[in-house]
């Protein structure tokens, strides 16, 4: 028997994406253009005995998401730019109380409640720095309808295995976008689940960095009695402002992530082994970017693709690589004004130029733009 | 490389054609064995605005997915007429409904028209089968998918008290089309 097929939109495969990953429980608040997450798990998760709850708004939708996740659910929400600025707050209280979790949030224009059914990447930025102070942040940008169910499985893997909130960031045309899609079968995709405590209750700690930079986490309101708390903490879970433990656990808390970045950096590199110059593109940009390298070869210009699958934490030390080999030019198209770009010149060092393509009209960036660019460069 | 052939459904919103593009990609994907992307793009509003829903269809793999040069277009409206009919290929197809588009675009591609929404809601009876008709109608004209393959992708998609009536739909569409080309 043949693996199952569907023709489905990028949202819709994220739903089930999550669900093969485990999810049982969401909380949002409807948001163009992500509201098919939602529609097909408000279908899905009752099925399962799983929880789908409509909150009053996306700061509650967040707080419900931290709820369930710390009471032991996989759990998962899904939002566009606006409703991802409003949980910003309680995105930073899932980094510093360690919440594994997942934000699945379609990138629309922006600022404020910006172009709401147009396409953008701009939201990049407050994956990383939306909340405030040192914390970790984890982005995966897919390109494809397979890739948003892969890729939401692997945020789900992720959040558990690095117990702390991940997005997924796909822009409004993958989320949109129809293709056929081919399901995994049972087990074919390694699900992780989250470390349990092995000591008994009266000897947890919620924080316990014995057990490495990723202590195991007990389900709340199990026989595990804990604090949970904004605060800096101990490893006990209660508040603390000693400085050495504040230093030393802020410290563990953005390793955790930084120091894995090998683990949770994914990335494509499409014909670069001869490329002179390198398009650094993500989601349906880079889509864009394949059909312009491949005419560019046609024409006899050597260039290639690094795609970002990871986009935090960014890929700095391959692009520093690439640079150093020898590249004539970067060239990053992006729907936001230059948000990779800036980035990609950051960690490249001055070894080569990085040439940017920004639109923010709510129009795709086309094979055409990308290809006159690449003729830019001499 | 694999060939692309780019069809666009454009008019305004409320009339199925972002379904209508949806189905058509389907067909092809599902039924036909080819690869296919449909995308769109639609304003705020639930109904009235432009609305648009591109098939990219191709034997490969589809980087791109929007549409580039049109092979075939459907137009619903006047507005969508003009605006879209500039994207289409030398020798591509314009399909518009004769009633709602009463300034025909002129160009180097084929026009084919016949009243779409009267037919849907006088000879199928409900104007609602409007995007049905016309995608028999595309499906005839663009020749990518067999006819069997597009109806069996319709019938796919509705309740089933609506099949006769979509089948029916489907197929006037498909036959008004070609009794148009000829």
């Amino acid at each position: 028997m043949g693996k199952k097929v569907a023709f489905l939109q990028g949202n819709e495969a994220a739903a089930h994406g999550a669900l093969y990953a485990g999810c049982n429980f969401f909380a949002g608040y409807p948001i163009t253009p992500s509201t098919e997450v939602a529609e097909v798990l408000s279908a899905e998760l009752p099925k399962i005995g799983g929880k789908f709850i409509q909150m009053e708004d996306e700061i509650g939708a967040m707080a419900a998401l931290l709820g369930g996740a710390l009471a032991g659910s996989k759990a998962l929400t899904s939002t566009s730019g606006p409703g991802l600025s409003l949980k910003q707050e309680l995105i930073g209280y899932g980094c510093i109380a360690e919440i594994p979790c997942v934000i699945y949030n379609v990138m629309r224009g922006g600022p404020s409640t910006g172009m709401p059914t147009g396409p953008s990447q701009s939201d990049v930025m407050c994956a990383k720095w939306g909340t405030h102070g040192d914390h970790p942040a984890i982005c995966l940008v897919p390109a494809s309808v397979q890739e948003t169910y892969e890729e939401v499985i692997r945020a789900f893997n992720l959040s558990e295995k690095y117990r702390t909130p991940v997005m997924v960031m796909p822009d409004e045309i993958v989320a949109h976008m129809r293709e056929r899609i081919v399901f995994p079968e049972k087990g074919e995709i390694e699900i992780i689940d989250r470390k349990s405590p092995t000591v008994p209750p009266e000897q947890y700690k919620p924080y316990d960095t014995s057990f490495g930079d990723v202590p195991p986490l007990a389900s709340f309101g199990s026989e595990y009695r804990f604090h949970v708390t904004g605060l800096n903490k101990m490893q006990d879970g209660f508040p603390t402002t000693k400085a050495s433990v504040v230093q030393e656990e802020e410290e563990r808390q953005v390793r955790k992530v930084e120091g894995n970045a090998d683990d949770i950096v994914k990335f494509e590199e499409y014909l670069l082994d001869d490329a002179e110059i390198v398009v650094v593109a993500f989601g349906s940009t880079s889509r864009s970017a394949r059909y312009a390298v491949n005419e560019a070869r046609k024409e006899g210009i050597k260039a290639g693709m690094f795609r970002l699958i990871t986009y935090w934490p960014f890929p700095e030390k391959q692009l520093l690589a690439l640079a150093k080999r020898g590249v004539k030019a970067f060239i990053t198209p992006e729907m936001n004004l230059g948000m990779t770009h800036g980035l990609v010149k950051g960690c490249t060092e001055g070894n080569a130029p990085v040439l940017g393509i920004f639109r923010v009209d709510g129009e795709p960036i086309n094979p055409g733009q990308i290809l006159d660019k690449m003729k830019e460069v001499k | 490389m694999s060939k692309r052939y780019e069809i666009r459904f454009s008019g305004a919103g409320g009339q199925g054609l972002i379904l209508a593009g949806v189905i058509m990609a389907e067909a092809a994907s599902i039924y036909e064995g080819l690869q296919a992307v449909q995308s769109q793009s639609y304003g705020p509003e639930a109904r009235g605005g432009s609305s648009k829903s591109e098939v990219i269809i191709s034997d490969g793999p589809i980087d791109y997915p929007k549409a580039t040069i049109v092979d075939a277009l459907l137009a619903l409206t006047q507005e969508a007429a003009d605006k879209y009919s500039v994207d289409l290929k030398e020798g591509g197809v314009l399909l518009i409904d004769s009633e709602l588009v009463t300034k025909q675009p002129k160009g180097n591609f084929k026009v084919v028209s016949f009243p779409i929404t009267s037919t849907a809601k006088n000879e199928v009876g409900r104007e609602i089968v409007t995007n049905i008709v016309a995608l028999g109608a595309m499906v005839a004209l663009t020749g990518m998918i067999t006819r069997e393959n597009a109806e069996k992708a319709v019938l796919a998609r509705v309740p089933e008290a609506f099949l006769e009536l979509n089948k029916k739909a489907f197929n006037i569409g498909y036959e008004k089309a070609l009794a148009a080309l000829a």
